[in-house]
């Protein structure tokens, strides 16, 4: 595994520029997974394209999500199925922007079981979480996140997950995680007409057929037998 | 600027189950009927067709069809000495708005409850003493009896077309239902659904045992009904989007399937959408409410619409909320015991057992419908001995998968990761491979569990939100103990490939993970008005003109979901108001 070589900015352009599959290999990431074995044979891509995500946000969101979402013979990376799409997109819009929560103050920081208590709305709580996740990184390995190994990335990501990445901007590092692995769950797993989930591959991985119209009789013939169908996303029936 | 509309007979207030049925049953009975709802219009065509329906993070993760706490959530304290702070977002209850209300999203679980859940201070004191119940337990007898509601639960069953077994036939009991149930006059108006590998294992298990497990009764039709009132349900066809879902088959019985289709033509019923009540006009002097005042939620314009009768058929928190706001009853005082609207508010105490990991089996828990599980009674209400057990109430104990929707019903054994290559591979092996086997308890009132104005917090009306004081308490965590227990003993007798050590909920109340939108209490039913704030009518003892409909009115909470209980309330509520009130306008128990 090697580290990463090309600076940010020439990366992003190369990302936007090149195939998917160009812009994992440039990563470092990619280049031992299954996944880069088949990007002479892939599709070209669509360009990289962030609704809100900033360069240095991208790039992070990419790493975490690769982290999570390893590629291997079960499905490609987070990034390739989506997932730092699905994020963007989320963030970009209603949910994002704090819709269906209830933002009147005082804002006092509670116990955990008071729920999301900050000011901030998910796309400002994203932002601040970033910032403060590389300024960690950055501070135990001399880099931000995206520029780690693959080990460090684990190591890191597990620091972050544990609340032993030491944040400063009002809410432990294991509360940003909590809420980024929540995000990424939904993009991995919901409807694939979200960014995430591309080519319904998450559902593939562990037997979720879609949404069929009825199980009617199935429930009856499929008793404790394998129901082994293509699954059907929204777009299929649309 | 308000408005002034002019008199109509009766407002109903919220449109979910009892503001239909109040609706329904009030213009049969002759009288012009408006319907104020504070949410949108939602119809099966247009809002629950596939193939949009079917998509888990819009309902599920997005609240489509909640209400929306950017608007008005409640707040949450665990004891009186603690500062609340609001819900900022959903979690541990989920409820509705909109033409239907939860009613239009629920699973369709749908019970009558044990006849001891509406004698709960009395039986308990009678059999194991006065020492029974601690000090601090404030439940009550509801004031009304299972037999005097089992014509209403009848009416109620027939109308959803509940798919069960019987258990107690008119005093007979029927091995395959609940033989711990009261004598019902007629059995379910339509056979039990299927059953699945979760549901049917259990079964199994349970009755190796010696228990009496039973098919879930379900307002998920398992054959094509048309209901008393003329309206038609389609067959369920298993498709695992039910709770948080609006069903696309007609499959589930909900307002916009089982009323509102011969509700809506009555020319003396109008409903109007996105009329969102903010206050109750009270005459201190007269004992009535004279009007209501409602929001154009698309004008933001005040209207004030006087009626001769008024049902409060919101959910617990706005029905306690618009009697705090409005002034009317006693605001109910911890510390002295006095007064009593916003006392005894419970919630359920879910989740009590193990979960299942079975290494060959074929769950397939996407062929689902909300309300298919099996369960057993055994050690709910007072079913069995409780002496020396040192807490009182109990559970019924289920398995069974409602639904297979992979965001949030996936299921890992204990140990794997929450992320990467070892995480991806136990959701690739075990997602159709396991089941929970746990217990639902009942959850008892105490005095310092309350509902209240929050002195801090407003709402997008500018009232104040609800105030929750509460927390679980000593019984509830006997309970949990006991029965996961008792799960893990069942689990283990279906001899899985991995079993959870035994789990219940511990510490504060978390208002985080979906528990369940069972919240009961606040405005509550009795036969005293200084410990109730509605008669055993439903009848407000302050404003005779008045009746408080849903779980608000429940003094403490049984182990069941409560769509059952509060739509046979509803139906014993109506059948007063036109065969006693109308006759004779006052109130019809003497305070």
């Amino acid at each position: 595994m090697t580290e990463v070589k090309l600076p940010r900015r020439d990366f992003l352009k190369a990302a936007g520029a090149a195939s998917a599959a160009g812009a994992a290999a440039a990563t470092g990431i990619a280049a031992c997974s299954p996944a880069a074995e088949t990007a002479a044979t892939a599709p070209p891509a669509e360009p990289e394209i962030w609704l809100t995500l900033n360069a240095t946000e991208a790039a992070f969101v990419k790493a975490v999500v690769d982290t999570l979402i390893p590629a291997d013979e079960l499905t490609p990376s987070g990034t390739d199925v989506g997932l730092a799409t699905f994020i963007d997109r989320q963030l970009a819009g209603g949910f994002g922007n704090g819709a269906k929560l209830y933002r009147s103050g005082p804002f006092l920081p509670g116990k955990p079981e008071h729920g999301y208590q900050l000011a901030l709305s998910p796309r400002d709580f994203f932002r601040a979480g970033i910032s403060e996740a590389n300024a960690w990184t950055t501070k135990t390995y001399g880099k931000e996140f995206d520029r780690l190994t693959v080990e460090q990335r684990n190591e890191a990501l597990t620091a972050i997950e544990t609340g032993k990445a030491q944040f400063n901007g009002g809410f432990t590092s294991n509360f940003f995680f909590d809420n980024f692995l929540q995000l990424s769950m939904e993009g991995f797993f919901a409807d694939p007409m979200y960014g995430g989930n591309k080519n319904k591959v998450a559902w593939k991985m562990i037997g979720f057929p879609g949404l069929p119209a009825s199980y009617r009789e199935e429930v009856k013939t499929y008793f404790n037998k394998k129901y082994d169908k293509e699954p059907q996303s929204i777009a299929d029936f649309s | 600027m308000v408005t002034k509309l002019k008199e109509v007979d009766a407002v109903v207030v919220g449109m979910g189950w009892t503001g239909a049925i109040l609706s329904r049953e009030l213009t049969k009975a002759g009288l012009n009927v408006v319907g104020l709802e504070r949410g949108p219009m939602r119809t099966p065509r247009d809002d629950f067709a596939i193939p949009a329906i079917r998509d888990e993070l819009k309902y599920t993760n997005r609240h489509e069809l909640f209400q929306d706490t950017a608007m008005e959530t409640v707040s949450l304290r665990h004891a009186m000495s603690e500062t609340a702070l609001p819900m900022r977002r959903h979690g541990s209850f989920l409820p509705g708005t909109g033409v239907g209300g939860a009613g239009s999203h629920w699973n369709g679980a749908t019970w009558r409850n044990l006849e001891v859940d509406y004698v709960v201070r009395s039986h308990y004191t009678e059999k194991y003493g006065r020492n029974a119940i601690p000090a601090d337990m404030t439940v009550q007898d509801f004031g009304v009896t299972y037999a005097e509601l089992e014509p209403h639960f009848d009416k109620f069953e027939k109308l959803c077309g509940i798919s069960g077994q019987a258990g107690n036939l008119r005093g007979k009991k029927i091995d395959g239902g609940n033989i711990f149930e009261g004598p019902r006059a007629n059995d379910y108006p339509n056979k039990p659904l299927a059953r699945n590998f979760a549901s049917s294992t259990f079964d199994t298990a349970a009755r190796s045992l010696g228990y009496h497990p039973f098919p879930q009764p379900s307002a998920n039709a398992s054959e094509a009904y048309t209901n008393p009132e003329g309206a038609t349900m389609g067959q369920c066809v298993y498709c695992g989007f039910c709770e948080r879902y609006g069903c696309e088959s007609n499959a589930k019985a909900s307002p916009n399937v089982s009323v509102l289709p011969v509700l809506l033509p009555d020319p003396k019923f109008e409903l109007r959408t996105n009329s969102y009540v903010k206050k109750l006009n009270y005459d201190r002097a007269a004992k009535k409410v004279t009007s209501v005042t409602y929001v154009d939620t698309r004008t933001g314009e005040e209207y004030e619409q006087p009626a001769g009768l008024v049902i409060l058929g919101a959910y617990v928190f706005n029905n306690t909320l618009l009697m705090l706001y409005s002034g009317i009853g006693t605001p109910y005082d911890p510390v002295t015991g006095r007064g009593s609207v916003g006392k005894n508010y419970c919630y359920q105490y879910t989740g009590a057992g193990v979960t299942v990991f079975f290494e060959d089996a074929e769950t397939n828990p996407f062929m689902a419908a909300g309300a298919f599980g099996t369960i057993m009674d055994d050690f709910n209400g007072d079913n069995f001995d409780h002496s020396g057990l040192g807490f009182i109430g109990g559970g019924h104990i289920s398995a069974g998968l409602s639904n297979g929707r992979p965001i949030e019903t996936r299921a890992v054994p204990p140990g794997t990761p929450r992320w990467g290559k070892a995480w991806k591979e136990a959701n690739a092996k075990w997602y159709r491979r396991w089941f929970n086997v746990a217990g639902t308890a009942v959850n008892y009132a105490y005095r310092d569990n309350y509902l209240d104005l929050d002195p801090t917090y407003k709402d997008a009306l500018g009232r104040p939100l609800i105030r929750m004081t509460y927390n679980f308490k000593e019984n509830d965590y006997k309970i949990g103990a006991f029965l996961s227990q008792k799960s893990a003993e069942i689990a283990k007798a279906m001899n899985p490939t991995i079993m959870t050590e035994p789990r219940f909920r511990r510490g504060d109340y978390d208002s985080r993970p979906y528990q369940s939108t069972h919240n009961t209490g606040g405005t509550i039913m009795g036969t005293d008005p200084s410990t109730s704030v509605v008669n055993r009518y439903l009848q407000s003892w302050d404003a005779s003109n008045l009746f408080i409909m849903g779980a608000s009115v429940f003094p403490q909470n049984q182990s069941y979901n409560p769509t059952g209980p509060l739509g046979a309330l509803a139906y014993w509520s109506a059948d007063a108001i036109v065969n006693k009130y109308m006759k004779a306008p006052g109130p019809l128990m003497q305070a």
